[in-house]
């Protein structure tokens, strides 16, 4: 069934359409991530201009976020007082990625420094929370016990001040590291349009010592409120959001995400950790042969300016 | 507008001086639909242009073969056309040329290939074929066209066509009769919506006889037209629409999907 999009201007398969953010959902509902570095690729791999792509995308994440967020607060597996302490930093980098995100367009050659930064994220976080775990599997495998909080082992992060102590998490840590992280996944959202979810994650696993059990759920929230910022950003400066593309997305995603966080709460931990590295090195590797092999035709056409004045 | 028409009614007085016989033939045109709306199924379309040539008495009775060249061409824009090139091992934009004010959709359509229809003076000044329509481009200081193997303009022209936007028939073009003839006018799913101009150019023995022009529009209405002009003059409004759409489906969908 076809349908015309009345921002992207084309008309869609709407089953299509659905299908993918149905996928899409499904993946960001058992890992906890936004999914727009899937989301966006596949939305352009279908025709829709970039810009429209990552504006409605970023609504379509934010329902499925939501979603994703409600059942998780049911299930108590979000820590209220650390989300807060990660939007606080969160919103601070958002602005700053914005302002750079300006910088770097004035600069030209955008897209290369996006597709480069999503080659180094997404092969380095792929691979080491594919290789960390691998290694638990194995360990577990070995008999060990598989203990992510090595009791005793408190590194330069648990020696620093301010500390508070975050109830749902059962962790009692400073806050300028969670700040610090915040501010981090808010720059890079900004500028490279992604939630983050899939850096905060291990982020918050390896740095923190968040528990997994709350992880997934507080990093819904962080990408809920960012992406809802993100989508009025978008509708206000460049007026690219395509309502009817981002309630198809949605429908599907959040169906997808139900199934999806369900699934996510049967899967261990590590096998989880494996299967989410694995994914995110896959679209890295895609990006980065993309730009090592001969592009298929060498030219490509821009729009730069709308009718005449 | 009017400075067009009265251009035009000069040129056309001059002409006449010149050559007062040869403006003997009046073209008749019309497209099967002015104004095309874009609705939810919209997925392309056709339009058809049909006309005749009227002759008069000053017309030479010899004068029995006649060409026609309709050239369409749809809302202007700048357009930039990148190449990319190895550097560093990987394959990064360098080189790129700026295409100014170029249509967004372009046509060329005749009843036999042009070299046969005017020499390649007359094709080049008449600007017929997608080889010799002006594409005017930045070219280091000056705005002008190139020649048109250049590697950016081929590449633009041929980006383009691959779409359908950029197209050119020698074929398209029926006589039905030596004065009435029709085209069709192939409309690709993703046409820029706005105002299209068709010229009709009539050729004789090589040279242009008369020509005219005619216009339609690709117009969203209802629901398209609502969405977008909200999304452009009320961002704000749309923008916490939108947003509070994906609240809500988000939290419809934990309840529909609450079993638990």
């Amino acid at each position: 069934m076809q349908l015309y999009l009345p921002i992207a201007d084309i008309p869609v398969n709407v089953f299509l359409i659905l299908a993918m953010g149905a996928a899409v959902g499904f993946v960001s509902g058992m890992f906890g991530i936004g999914g727009g570095f899937l989301m966006t690729p596949l939305l352009i791999f279908v025709g829709i201009a970039p810009a429209v792509a990552v504006a409605s995308v970023a609504s379509h994440i934010a329902a499925s976020s939501f979603s994703g967020a409600i059942s998780y607060w049911r299930r108590r597996a979000i820590d209220p007082l650390l989300a807060a302490v990660l939007l606080v930093g969160g919103t601070l980098g958002t602005t700053f990625g914005v302002w750079t995100f300006t910088f770097l367009r004035s600069l030209g050659q955008l897209d290369l420094m996006i597709a480069l930064s999503y080659v180094i994220l997404l092969t380095t976080v792929g691979g080491l929370m594919f290789w960390e775990g691998l290694r638990a599997m194995l360990r577990s495998r070995g008999g060990g016990a598989v203990t992510l909080r090595k009791p005793g082992s408190h590194g330069w992060i648990h020696g620093l001040p301010l500390k508070l102590r975050f109830k749902r998490s059962k962790i009692y840590l400073s806050v300028i590291p969670v700040v610090v992280i915040g501010l981090i996944i808010g720059f890079i959202g900004a500028v490279m349009g992604i939630g983050g979810g899939f850096i905060l994650v291990p982020l918050m696993i390896y740095v923190l010592r968040v528990p997994t059990s709350t992880v997934i759920g507080t990093s819904m929230v962080l990408t809920l409120v960012t992406m809802v910022f993100a989508t009025m950003l978008h509708a206000v400066t460049n007026h690219l959001v395509d309502a009817v593309l981002a309630l198809i997305l949605m429908i599907g995603g959040v169906t997808g995400a139900q199934f999806g966080a369900r699934a996510g709460q049967k899967i261990r931990g590590e096998h989880l950790r494996l299967l989410l590295g694995l994914l995110v090195l896959a679209v890295g590797i895609r990006f980065a042969v993309e730009l090592v092999i001969r592009p298929q035709d060498l030219f490509s056409i821009r729009e730069t300016g709308g009718a005449p004045p | 507008m009017r400075l067009r028409a009265l251009l035009a009614i000069a040129g056309l007085a001059a002409a006449s001086l010149a050559a007062a016989p040869a403006r003997a033939e009046r073209l008749i045109v019309s497209v099967s639909n002015h104004r095309v709306t874009v609705t939810p199924n919209y997925s392309g379309g056709e339009l058809v242009l049909f006309g005749s040539v009227e002759k008069d008495d000053k017309t030479p009775p010899s004068r029995a073969n006649y060409d026609l060249v309709v050239t369409v061409s749809g809302p202007r824009a700048d357009m930039v056309t990148r190449r990319k090139e190895r550097k560093f091992g990987i394959w990064i934009n360098t080189d790129s040329r700026q295409f100014l004010q170029v249509p967004g959709y372009l046509a060329l359509f005749s009843n036999r290939p042009f070299d046969q229809i005017a020499s390649p003076e007359v094709q080049r000044r008449q600007q017929l074929g997608l080889n010799n329509v002006l594409l005017m481009q930045r070219v280091g200081p000056d705005f002008a066209d190139v020649v048109p193997n250049d590697p950016f303009r081929s590449a633009f022209v041929r980006l383009r066509s691959e779409h359908g936007l950029y197209r050119e028939a020698t074929s398209a073009v029926t006589f039905l009769t030596p004065t009435l003839f029709r085209t069709g006018i192939p409309l690709p799913a993703e046409v820029p919506i706005g105002t299209y101009n068709v010229e009709i150019k009539l050729f004789s023995e090589g040279a242009l006889v008369t020509k005219t022009e005619t216009a339609f529009e690709i117009v969203k209405v209802g629901f398209e037209q609502f969405v977008a002009t909200t999304a452009r003059q009320n961002g704000l409004v749309y923008g916490l629409v939108t947003a509070f759409m994906a609240l809500m489906t988000g939290w419809m969908a934990s309840i529909v999907f609450r079993k638990d």
